[in-house]
């Protein structure tokens, strides 16, 4: 019986040979795969609502790190999963399918992060213009004005 | 021969039932909606590029202005993000202040929530009584803050100040009185027959799509589901207060605002047992935190529960006393995430209830 997430985070590190756990307790799983892990997640560890899901930029080692924060309602426990993507071609699939909640989410991070998730049903951007050019939230953004 | 065909109206962006700038372009076939595409972004002002350019402490005033009705809930989420990232302890007594300025912020929040909402209905007295005692509230805030709206009161490590001298009891003797306030709400909106005919089956958000969704807060109780983080996983200090967390049984746009309401009366009661055991609790308000904020590299997520529903921050440090990367995690943008799929079937008439239902706050969607 698994009770809080540092127990859940240690069996999901036994079971699934490709994640690896990182010192904060965070699942770092591959991007090829990223979705049956997830599916795993719901249907197994009651893992039933996606919280946050998010992305950094991290230019120096040429990735994009995309955060899921995924919790469970009914056990109370939230873990953190992260998985890496190319810099060069960003291309994940997206987990809409598993959970809707990352409808909105996906596509805020596509728009300020120019991350593309396949199998979305509706890639387009949120917060920006249609017709704007560049991702804001990149680090290599030139931006007009601000202060130094 | 009657040939139909859709069509389109457009709803806002500058619209009052929108509350604030938020645009929802409908396809109708006669009245009914047969689609509805929500756009947002007017309001968007980049919060998370320009925290990359502050520094730590520097970002607790914008966190107020992305829900402003509610900003010492906001400035709380993020210092406690903080706070996990370097490790810091916050006093006791920093955390009874928390709890008393944000439920009162969570208090001022609904009263808006509830008194627009009878305004989208069509009830106007309800939303002149709502802000009656939104006033006292704001009043009490000022005081303790110096700010009515924008308070960042919230500080890394604890709060800005303690409370000034009698404060707590004039805040306990309103407490006594709201009760009484919310039964006027309660006689005037609640019970009246047109508004629970407007607002009765509408809009009905079954309790699997709601957690699919990742919808939270009032929107999801009202769907029956306990998820509230203040019980579900008590942050600060409100595992030392007893209350309850009013559930809604339909669904419905009803039962989304009868929790609201009936959450006003346990934050009440929440309040009150703050007051009373923060007497006997003596000390600083602030921990002990250096001067310049310099997080160890790394990166954390914490969540409350605002008025709204979850909050969540994520900070990325990479040791230096800017932020590296802050996101929000923003109740109010994830909850729209299924408004397409709620509005449809319904009359026009019904979008207007069904999003103000919903409460969101436009300075949080767009961020």
């Amino acid at each position: 019986m698994i009770e809080n997430a540092s127990a859940l985070v240690e069996e999901l590190g036994k079971k699934f040979n490709y994640v690896e756990i990182n010192e904060q307790s965070t699942v770092i799983v591959p991007a090829d795969k990223l979705l049956e892990f997830m599916q795993a997640l719901k249907d197994d560890y009651d893992l039933d609502f996606l919280t946050n899901e998010t992305a950094a930029d991290y230019p120096g080692e040429n990735k994009f790190e995309v955060v899921y924060n995924i919790s469970s309602i009914e056990k109370g426990y939230t873990i953190m999963v992260k998985t890496s993507v190319n810099r060069d071609n960003p291309e994940l699939p997206s987990v809409f399918p598993i959970w809707g909640g990352a409808n909105w989410q996906e596509r805020e991070i596509y728009d300020l992060m120019g991350i593309v998730f396949t199998g979305h049903p509706d890639p387009k951007r949120i917060l920006m213009p249609y017709d704007y050019e560049g991702h804001p939230l990149r680090k290599d953004f030139q931006w007009k004005g601000g202060r130094e | 021969m009657i040939r139909t065909q859709e069509y389109n109206l457009n709803f806002g962006p500058q619209h009052p039932s929108t509350h604030g700038v938020f645009r929802i372009l409908l396809t109708l076939d006669g009245e009914r909606v047969v689609k509805a595409e929500p756009i947002c972004g007017y309001l968007h002002r980049g919060v998370e590029k320009l925290a990359e350019a502050r520094t730590y402490t520097q970002f607790i005033p914008y966190t107020d202005r992305l829900d402003y009705l509610a900003a010492m809930l906001q400035n709380w989420g993020y210092v406690m993000a903080v706070e996990k990232l370097m490790g810091v302890e916050v006093p006791e007594k920093a955390e009874y202040m928390r709890v008393i300025s944000g439920e009162l912020s969570r208090l001022a929040s609904h009263l808006i929530a509830i008194g627009t909402y009878s305004l989208d209905i069509g009830a106007f007295t309800g939303f002149l009584l709502a802000f009656r005692e939104r006033e006292t509230t704001m009043d009490l805030l000022e005081e303790l803050t110096g700010s009515r709206m924008t308070l960042s009161y919230a500080r890394i490590g604890g709060v800005a100040a303690d409370a000034p001298d009698g404060w707590l009891e004039k805040v306990d003797k309103f407490m006594d009185k709201m009760p009484t306030c919310i039964d006027e709400y309660d006689g005037l909106i609640t019970g009246n027959e047109i508004f629970q005919a407007r607002t009765r089956e509408v809009g009905v958000l079954k309790p699997e799509t709601a957690i699919n969704y990742s919808i939270s807060g009032p929107s999801l109780r009202g769907s029956g589901v306990d998820y509230d983080l203040r019980k579900a996983k008590p942050y600060g200090v409100y595992d030392r207060f007893d209350f309850d967390v009013p559930l809604g049984k339909n669904g419905d746009c009803f039962d989304r605002f009868d929790c609201r309401m009936k959450e006003m009366r346990q934050l009440v009661r929440i309040i009150k047992q703050a007051i009373q055991q923060i007497k006997e609790i003596d000390g600083p308000v602030i921990g002990k935190v250096p001067k310049v904020i310099k997080p160890p590299v790394g990166d954390a997520y914490a969540e409350i529960e605002t008025s709204k529903g979850i909050i969540g921050y994520y900070v990325v440090s990479d040791g230096s006393p800017k932020p590296y990367r802050v996101h929000v995690r923003r109740p109010s943008f994830i909850n729209l995430g299924y408004l397409d799929e709620m509005l449809r079937g319904y009359l026009v008439a019904d979008v207007v209830a069904i999003l103000g239902s919903l409460d969101i706050m436009l300075g949080e969607v767009d961020c």
